[in-house]
């Protein structure tokens, strides 16, 4: 139990009070930039970084990884009170939170949402403490043949698994997988779909997309229906937190089955973003109810949520073992670290052991601080919805507008956004689903890029897809849930027939 | 190089230093993804200024990745005029127009200095042949051509591969990845058979033993002889050349404005980043990441430049990488 010991050591070095006010305020203020859509984690984390400049080394770790926890627990926020996912992984929580916010359980969709955001990073960060050194050489067995078919896992499990109508989900899919090829392409260092507009240049940012297509065209769906946000019902007080949570043993498949995808996902390199929207899928699929699904289902909030989190906190071990950061958040946290000249790779756990174990002693604490502290604001956060529509809808498309810019500094981006928002609209009022796209949108260039550099590696033969047992596996997984309805359908019918018989 | 900040300074006709300061958070726009070698040099270079105080306002890097690059050069194109962004470049800033027929000109910005030169090294992985003569043979005589990783197509790493093949008869399939840190692993998850990453990407699985350089594309040996490794120095890498392989290629690290500028907003980034190269920060990563220091400005960094950019241009007409 080296590792154990390591550990302990770790917390010996957090656990002063120095230590500890910093780790508040880091909280407070990754919260707050997590809040603010479209402006949350990477901007957020990148304006306060500077912050840490004249610290010591552990002090600023400690820090950045605090903002860190509080964006990720801040990103929940935004997508179930208003429909804006901050990051791409919070998109799945906003198709069963929005609703449960809607319909006067904001409070109780917010507790779920950080309970099992806490249960996530936990399962993930025991993982890293005991298992570390094996997940590192697990990530090296990702080349392209392997990180396509996880990208054709989770394409597949959305056609396959999705309740929606198939041609619906395969349309929108494709229409985001349309646009992910706008601009710079990677394998032949051509432009492509940018009609000499050196806007279109960057591609079509996702956040930007995702802004548009569920803050705005959400703003404008309640307009048509002149509907208040129906907030005012909510109750707001601490005993929500007890209910919630007297009710999560009930959950455990659910939560173990998230937390497992998260954590395969998240040591993928790059493979976090999945991790959400397979967790969602997977729950409702497995779920005796899946009509329920996407109405306001607490379930709906704790699958995408543990899986999103264990995901985001498994990221962080290839972004310090490999130097390849998982989401943005953590490449800015990356940047941090090479401020200091702790640059990622192999040898950082052998040659900065305190840094490294007091890294992960600060996961702990971290979160432990961040539940409590987040769930204290949720009456705060919930009774912002008992703000009449009137006042709350330009504050909404201001902030929306704001973090859109903010991106990449584009006015062009605000104009973008805008057009998602009728997108977003048209597409809710003809019933074409928005997740397919948005997936499609934020995997659909690296599915292709890595498609293609297996194609070029194994000289245009498709049998690498089945070259080893793992990416194998992966693949026939892939293919299975595909056709699981074909599927599923027969296994019933000879089930049937050998019922008859046997009777 | 007083010379050419006095210079500098006298185009303008006031003394640099009485002159323009920034007045907000001046932003490093780094053309390159998270961990990659440019963005580890616009870090020592935060850190270098703010520790040592060489400027009031604070400093924010940012990452213009996307489409390979050319993101941050359209946004340093259209700053016109904002002394408050400095691009860290590097060969992209020839080769982008070229290959992908971006509407971009180097000569449209301010430039302020070159910093540094950096290297390019043959890896391959540790596993694998332990010369470039075997790592040459073994290549031959493979049944399908040996990967080769790199960042970006048609670039660098790319006309590199293409040269390595003229020179020494060999196929490679080159695998554009998206970063130098992706093209690392991937070599040392044997999924690639060799890159020519530059040393800073490098650095850290070939000190934990995953990858060996064969050879490095310079005419003479990097000048650092501190131990790297256990048994390795920069200086034990051989060049290409001594071991038969004639394919020579220096990167720049240049700093540039935005364009149009005033000349004092100009005087004061030469100045700062002049202060830059003297601190210990600077002069720490340049050995430790195996980079030429060098500091040109004015007229000399214009000269130097429009040679670079024939150079590049040649190489990349001949790689036959030029959009028609």
């Amino acid at each position: 139990m080296e590792a154990f010991g390591l550990l302990l050591h770790g917390f010996a070095v957090l656990l002063t009070w120095k230590t500890l006010a910093l780790m508040m305020v880091g909280l407070v203020l990754g919260i707050f930039v997590g809040v603010l859509p479209g402006l949350g984690g990477p901007n957020g984390v990148a304006i306060l970084l500077p912050l840490t400049f004249t610290m010591d080394p552990t002090s600023a770790i400690v820090m950045l990884s605090c903002i860190y926890w509080g964006a990720l627990f801040g990103g929940a926020i935004t997508s179930i009170l208003f429909n804006i996912p901050g990051e791409a992984w919070s998109v799945a929580t906003t198709f069963d939170g929005y609703p449960m916010a809607q319909q006067g359980r904001a409070a109780e969709a917010l507790t779920a949402a950080f309970t099992s955001s806490f249960i996530g990073s936990l399962v993930a960060v025991l993982l890293i403490t005991f298992l570390a050194p094996m997940i590192s050489s697990f990530a090296l067995k990702f080349g392209p043949p392997e990180f396509f078919a996880v990208y054709l896992l989770t394409f597949c499990s959305f056609v396959g698994l999705g309740r929606e109508a198939k041609h619906k989900t395969v349309i929108s899919m494709s229409l985001g997988l349309l646009l992910a090829g706008v601009g710079m392409d990677t394998v032949s260092g051509q432009l492509r779909m940018t009609f000499g507009s050196a806007e279109l240049l960057r591609g079509i940012n996702f956040l930007v997309a995702v802004i548009g297509l569920f803050g705005i065209s959400e703003i404008l769906l309640t307009m048509e229906e002149r509907l208040a946000l129906r907030g005012h019902a909510a109750s707001i007080s601490l005993r929500v937190v007890l209910s919630v949570w007297k009710d999560l043993p009930k959950y455990w498949v659910t939560l173990l089955r998230s937390s497992f995808i998260g954590c395969w996902l998240g040591i993928t390199p790059g493979g976090a973003i999945a991790a959400s929207f397979m967790g969602y899928n997977l729950a409702k699929r497995f779920s005796k109810n899946p009509e329920s699904f996407g109405k306001g289902r607490i379930e709906g909030v704790f699958a995408p949520e543990t899986a999103a989190h264990a995901s985001g906190t498994a990221a962080l071990l290839p972004m310090l073992a490999l130097g390849i950061p998982g989401s943005g958040t953590a490449a800015i946290l990356l940047g941090g670290l090479m401020v200091w000249g702790l640059n990622p790779g192999p040898l950082l756990f052998v040659e900065h052991k305190d840094f490294v174990w007091g890294l992960i002693a600060s996961m702990y604490l971290g979160n432990v601080v961040g539940l409590v502290l987040v769930l204290t604001t949720v009456p705060i956060f919930a009774s912002i919805l008992r703000v009449p529509f009137a006042a709350v809808a330009p504050m909404i498309v201001v902030s929306c507008a704001i973090g859109a810019y903010a991106i990449q500094n584009a006015m062009f981006d605000i104009w973008l956004m805008l057009g998602f928002g009728v997108v977003g609209y048209v597409f809710k009022k003809i019933g074409i689903p928005l997740a397919p796209f948005t997936l499609a949108l934020v995997l659909g260039n690296r599915a292709e890029d890595a498609f293609r550099l297996s194609m070029i590696g194994a000289g245009g033969d498709l049998k690498v897809f089945w070259s080893n047992g793992l990416v194998g596996s992966i693949t026939t997984l892939a293919i299975v849930l595909l056709f699981w309805p074909v599927i599923d359908g027969l296994l019933v019918r000879v089930g049937l027939t050998q019922g008859s018989k046997s009777s | 190089m007083k010379a050419a900040i006095t210079l500098a300074a006298a185009l303008c006709g006031t003394p640099a230093f009485a002159g323009w300061e920034p007045t907000k958070p001046v932003e490093i726009v780094v053309a390159a993804g998270a961990g990659g070698a440019s963005d580890q040099m616009a870090r020592m270079m935060q850190a270098a200024i703010q520790k040592n105080n060489l400027m009031k306002q604070p400093i924010v890097v940012s990452l213009k990745g996307g489409a390979s690059g050319a993101e941050a050069l359209m946004y340093m194109k259209s700053s016109e005029g904002d002394p408050n962004k400095v691009l860290i470049a590097y060969s992209l800033i020839y080769m982008l127009p070229l290959s992908a027929k971006i509407p971009f000109n180097w000569r449209e910005l301010t430039p302020v200095s070159v910093i540094a030169l950096d290297q390019f090294v043959l890896w391959d992985n540790s596993a694998g042949p332990k010369t470039v003569k075997e790592f040459v043979a073994a290549a031959k005589a493979a049944s399908a051509p040996f990967k080769m990783g790199g960042t970006g197509s048609k670039r660098e790493d790319h006309v590199l591969t293409v040269f390595l093949e003229q020179k020494t008869g060999a196929k490679f399939s080159y695998l554009p990845y998206k970063s130098g840190g992706e093209a690392a692993t991937q070599l040392v998850g044997n999924h690639t058979e060799s890159n020519v990453n530059n040393p800073s990407e490098n650095l850290e699985v070939w000190r934990a033993g995953q990858v060996r350089p064969l050879c490095v594309f310079d005419k003479e040996r990097i000048s650092y002889t501190s131990k790297v490794t256990d048994t390795q120095s920069w200086a034990d890498i051989p060049t290409c050349k001594e071991e038969g392989v004639d394919v020579q290629y220096l990167m720049l690290r240049a700093m540039f404005l935005p364009g149009k500028v005033t000349a004092e907003q100009q005087a004061f980034f030469v100045e700062l980043f002049h202060k830059v190269t003297q601190t210990a920060e600077y002069k720490d990563y340049m050995e430790k990441q195996a980079l030429k220091p060098i500091f040109l400005t004015g007229k000399d960094m214009v000269q130097f430049l429009e040679e670079d950019d024939a150079v590049n241009k040649s190489l990349m007409t001949e790689a036959g990488f030029v959009a028609k």
